[in-house]
C-alpha cells in the first residue's frame, strides 16, 4: 500500500481547501493559488494513473474509519485516473488561455470569487469521477451546477444573466430528476453504494419485482443527466451560456462540465444498473435516437449561425449527440468510441473557444463572420490553432476527431441489428455538415481583405496565450497520432470499471 | 364616587394607558416612530418622453403582438406543456404506487446498513443522536460537500448582488427603506428580550447536537434568524460594530477550514488504518462524540453566516 493510494482523496480535498481560502484572498493571489492547484492536481492524478495501471485492478478507498456500505467510498481504476489527468490538463490550458481577457470581462473586485468557483468546479469534477457512492455524486452534482451558473453569470452583462437563469432552470430540472431517480432506486435496493446497488438490481431483475419502479428510476436518471449535458432536445440553454460567458468559462463549460455528467451516466450504466440490464431496456434506444437527431440538428443550427462563438456552441450540441449515439449503440466498442470522443471533444472544443477569442480580438471584438475576414493573417497563432480545431472537428486524419469518427464507424460496422445503417448514414451527413460550417469559417479567416478597417490592427503578441495554443495543438496531435495507446488504456479501464 | 387621584396623576398610571390603548384613542406610532410621508413622484417632460419612447420601442421591437404564428405557437405550447405535465404526474404516481410501504420490516431499506447505524452507532460514534452520528461520522464526506454547497451558493449571491461600499453609501436613504419605520419601539423592545434567548438557544442546539435532536445545520439556522431579527430592530450600523464583512470572511473561512482539517485528518487516518487521536469520550456527556461536537460548531457558524449574508445581500447589497 503506497502513499499514492491517498492521492485522489487528497486532490479533491485540496481543491475544496483552495476554493475556501481563495474567497479571502486578493484576485492575484487567488489566481496564483488556482494555477498551483491545477498543476498539483495534474501531478497527483498522473501519479495515480501510473499506480493503478501498474496494479492492474481498480482500488477502493474508504473515506473515514467505516467501510463501504456504512461510510463513503472512492473507487478508481485506469479510466478514472486517466480522465482526471486529462481534465486537469484541459482545465489548466483553458484557464491560462483566458487569463489575459479576464480583466476586461470580469470586475476586478470579483476576480477572487471567479477562482473560488473554478476551484470548487474542479473539486466537483474530480469527485464525480472518483466516487463510488451515488449520493456523494449527487452532492457534487449540486456544487457543479451552482459553480457553472456562477461562471456563466460572472460577466454581469444582460445576455449572460439571462443565460445563467436559463441554465439554472434547466439544470435544476435535471438535478431534480436525478434526485428522484436516486430516491426510487434507494427505496427498492436499500443501498447508496454503487456496487451493492448493482447486486440488488440484478436480483430484482431476476425475481421480476418492481419492474415499473426500476424502469422509471433509470429513465429519470438518464433524462436528468441528458438535460444537464445538453442532449439535443434539451439544448436550448447552451448557445447563450457558451456564447457570451468569459472565454475560460466557455471553454471549461463546454469541454468539462457536460463531460462530467456524461461520465457519471456511464458510471451509473456500468456500476449501478449493469451494462446488460441497461442494454435490454428501451431507454438505450431513446438515447440513441436523440443522439442521432442531435448530430443533425446541432450542425444545421450551427450553419445558420452568424456569430462565431455561438456557432462553436451549437457544434457542441452535435458532438454531444455523437457521444450519446456511442452510448446508445449498446456495445463495448460503442462505449470505447464514446469515451474517446469525450476526450477528443474536450480537447478540440476548448481549443476552438480559446483560439476564436484571438481572432475576434483582431477584428475589433466583432464576432460576426463579415468582420472576421482575413483575421487569420492578423493573428497567426490563433488562425493556425482555429484551423487545427476545425480540421479535428471535421475529422481529418492526424487530428483527434478523425480517430473518434473512425472508432464510431468501426463499432457501427460490428453492430448486428438495425442500428448499423442509421449510424453510418447520420455519421456521413453530420461530417458533411461539420465540414460546411467549419471550412466556411476557415476559408473566411484566410481570405485577404484589402479594404478591411481592421487590416492595420496587429495582435500585440501575448506570449503566454500563444504558448497555450501550441500546447492545445500538441494535445490534439497526441490524441490523433498516438490513439492506439489511449484506446488500449480505455479498454483496460472499462474492464476494471464494471 | 370621587377620584382619589388628580387627572394629571391618573395620566401617569398604567391603567390610563391601558384603557387608552383599548379604546384606540391614540396612535402608538405618532411621536415615537420616525416616519416620512411618501412624496409623489414628479416626472419631468424629458423623462416622460423617454419612458414613452422606451415603451413604444419595446412594444414594436421586442414583442410582436400581432404575429399570428406566435399566438398559435403559444397556444399549442401551453396545451402540450399541460399534457406533458399531466403525463409526468400520472406516470410518477403510478411508479410510486409500486414502491414498498414505509415501515415494513421486510423492506429493502431495513437492511444491514440501517441495522448497524442503530445497533452500533452509539458505541462507534459516541453520539446519542444517531442522525448526527450518521451524517457527521459515517458519511462525513457527504456532509462536507453539503457545507460547501452553502458556501458556493453565498459566493454566487455575492457575485450577483454585492455592491461597492461607495455605491452603498450613496444609496443609503434613497431606496425604499426610507418609508419603513426606522426605530420601531415595539420591534426594538421585543428584540432586546428575544435576541439573547435566541442566541443562547442556538448555542444550546449547536453544543447538544450529538445528545439531542439538533446539530450544526439547525443550530446555525436559529443563530442566523436571531441575527436577522437583531439587524431589523437595530439597523445595519449597529450590527456592523460586531459583524461586518471582514469578520464575516474570517468567521466563514476559519470555520470551513477547521471543518476541512478535522475532516481530512479523519478520512486519511481512517483510510490508512492509522489510530486517530480524537477520543470519543463517555457517551451522554457534553464533551463526547469525537469529531461531531467541533464539526457541529463550525457548521453552525457557516450556516449562520450564510443565512445572514443572504438576508443582508438581498436587502442592502452588502454586509
Amino acid at each position: 500500500m503506497s502513499i499514492v493510494w491517498n492521492f485522489p482523496a487528497i486532490s479533491i480535498l485540496l481543491c475544496l481547501f483552495a476554493g475556501i481560502v481563495s474567497s479571502g484572498l486578493s484576485g492575484k493571489s487567488a489566481r496564483r493559488l488556482n494555477t498551483v492547484l491545477m498543476i498539483t492536481v495534474l501531478v497527483l492524478s498522473a501519479a495515480t494513473l501510473k499506480y493503478v495501471s501498474s496494479l492492474g485492478e481498480s482500488v477502493v478507498y474508504v473515506m473515514g474509519r467505516f467501510p463501504a456500505p456504512w461510510g463513503n467510498e472512492l473507487r478508481f481504476g485506469v479510466l478514472e485516473a486517466g480522465m482526471a489527468t486529462f481534465f486537469a490538463v484541459i482545465m489548466i490550458l483553458s484557464m491560462l488561455g483566458g487569463h489575459h481577457k479576464l480583466s476586461e470581462e470580469v470586475e476586478s473586485r470579483q476576480h477572487n470569487l471567479y477562482y473560488v468557483l473554478v476551484d470548487l468546479l474542479l473539486s466537483s469534477l474530480l469527485a464525480l469521477i472518483y466516487t463510488n457512492d451515488i449520493f456523494t455524486a449527487y452532492v457534487f452534482v449540486e456544487i457543479n451546477t451552482i459553480a457553472a451558473c456562477g461562471l456563466i453569470m460572472i460577466r454581469g452583462i444582460g445576455r449572460t444573466i439571462e443565460a445563467a437563469v436559463r441554465y439554472m432552470i434547466m439544470s435544476l430540472i435535471g438535478s431534480g430528476m436525478l434526485l428522484m431517480g436516486i430516491c426510487i432506486l434507494y427505496d427498492i435496493t436499500g443501498h447508496l453504494l454503487m456496487s451493492n446497488m448493482k447486486t440488488a438490481i440484478a436480483g430484482l431483475v431476476i425475481d421480476g419485482t418492481y419492474p415499473v419502479a426500476l424502469l422509471v428510476s433509470i429513465t429519470l436518471i438518464c433524462v436528468g443527466l441528458a438535460i444537464k449535458s445538453a442532449l439535443f432536445p434539451f439544448h436550448a440553454w447552451l448557445p447563450d451560456a457558451y456564447g457570451y460567458s468569459t472565454v475560460s468559462s466557455a471553454a471549461i463549460l463546454s469541454s468539462l462540465v457536460s463531460k462530467g455528467y456524461i461520465f457519471l451516466l456511464i458510471k451509473i450504466i456500468y456500476r449501478v444498473v449493469g451494462f446488460n440490464i441497461f442494454n435490454n431496456s428501451d431507454i438505450i434506444d431513446i438515447l440513441f435516437v436523440f443522439g442521432l437527431a442531435g448530430m443533425i440538428f446541432g450542425s444545421v443550427n450551427a450553419i445558420r449561425e452568424n456569430d462565431v462563438r455561438r456557432m462553436i456552441a451549437y457544434s457542441s450540441v452535435a458532438q454531444i449527440g455523437y457521444i450519446y449515439m456511442g452510448i446508445g449503440m449498446g456495445t463495448q466498442f460503442g462505449m470505447i468510441a464514446a469515451i474517446f470522443h469525450i476526450l477528443c471533444h474536450a480537447a478540440t472544443k476548448s481549443l476552438l473557444f480559446v483560439s476564436a477569442i484571438g481572432l475576434t480580438d483582431v477584428s475589433g471584438c466583432n464576432r460576426q463572420f463579415i468582420y472576421m475576414t482575413g483575421s487569420g493573417y492578423r493573428h497567426k497563432f490563433a488562425g493556425v490553432a482555429f484551423t487545427v480545431g476545425s480540421l479535428s472537428m471535421v475529422g481529418v486524419p492526424l487530428f483527434a476527431g478523425f480517430i473518434s469518427k473512425l472508432l464510431f464507424a468501426e463499432s457501427a460496422v460490428s453492430l448486428s441489428g438495425s442500428k448499423m445503417l442509421p449510424v453510418l448514414i447520420v455519421l456521413g451527413i453530420s461530417t458533411i455538415l461539420n465540414a460546411i460550417y467549419f471550412m466556411k469559417t476557415v476559408i473566411r479567416i484566410y481570405t485577404p481583405a484589402p479594404d478591411s478597417p481592421y487590416q492595420a490592427i496587429k495582435a500585440r503578441t501575448i506570449w503566454p496565450y500563444c504558448v497555450v495554443l501550441v500546447f492545445f495543438i500538441a494535445v490534439n496531435l497526441v490524441l490523433g497520432c498516438m490513439s492506439d495507446g489511449i484506446v488500449e488504456l480505455i479498454k483496460q479501464g472499462l474492464i476494471m470499471f464494471g | 364616587m370621587s377620584r382619589r387621584k388628580t387627572d394629571e396623576e391618573y395620566r401617569q398610571t398604567g391603567a390610563f394607558r391601558f384603557f387608552r390603548w383599548l379604546s384606540g384613542s391614540k396612535d402608538a406610532y405618532i411621536d415615537t416612530v420616525e416616519m416620512k410621508p411618501q412624496t409623489e413622484a414628479v416626472e419631468t417632460k424629458e423623462e416622460e418622453e423617454r419612458r414613452e419612447a422606451e415603451h413604444k420601442h419595446a412594444v414594436e421591437k421586442a414583442y410582436d403582438s400581432n404575429n399570428r404564428a406566435i399566438i398559435v405557437f403559444n397556444k399549442i405550447y401551453r396545451l402540450v406543456a399541460a399534457i406533458f405535465t399531466v403525463f409526468l404526474l400520472v406516470s410518477l404516481i403510478y411508479a410510486v404506487s409500486y414502491l414498498p410501504k414505509i415501515g415494513d420490516a421486510d423492506n429493502a431499506t431495513s437492511n444491514e446498513v440501517a441495522r448497524r447505524y442503530i445497533e452500533n452507532g452509539v458505541q462507534e460514534t459516541g453520539a446519542v443522536n444517531i442522525v448526527s452520528g450518521m451524517i457527521l461520522t459515517y458519511r462525513a464526506f457527504d456532509t462536507f460537500g453539503e457545507t460547501n454547497v452553502l458556501f458556493i451558493a453565498t459566493c454566487c449571491v455575492m457575485l450577483m448582488l454585492m455592491l461597492d461600499e461607495k455605491i452603498l453609501e450613496k444609496m443609503d436613504g434613497r431606496d425604499d427603506r426610507r418609508f419603513e419605520p426606522k426605530s420601531d419601539p415595539i420591534l426594538k423592545t421585543m428584540a432586546s428580550f428575544l435576541c439573547p434567548v435566541i442566541f443562547i438557544f442556538a448555542i444550546y442546539i449547536l453544543f447538544n447536537g450529538h445528545l439531542s435532536p439538533g446539530g450544526g445545520f439547525s443550530g446555525g439556522a436559529v443563530l442566523g434568524a436571531g441575527m436577522i431579527i437583531y439587524v431589523n430592530a437595530f439597523g445595519f450600523k449597529n450590527t456592523q460594530r460586531f459583524f461586518n464583512e471582514t469578520i464575516y470572511k474570517i468567521a466563514k473561512i476559519s470555520a470551513l477550514c477547521m471543518y476541512g482539517l478535522i475532516g481530512s485528518y479523519f478520512y486519511i487516518t481512517g483510510a490508512n488504518h492509522i489510530a486517530n487521536h480524537i477520543p470519543l469520550g463517555k457517551v451522554g456527556e457534553l464533551i463526547s462524540g469525537g469529531i461531531i461536537l467541533p464539526i457541529n460548531i463550525v457548521v453552525g457558524i457557516e450556516v449562520a453566516c450564510t443565512m445572514y449574508a443572504f438576508y443582508a445581500l438581498f436587502r442592502r447589497g452588502g454586509l
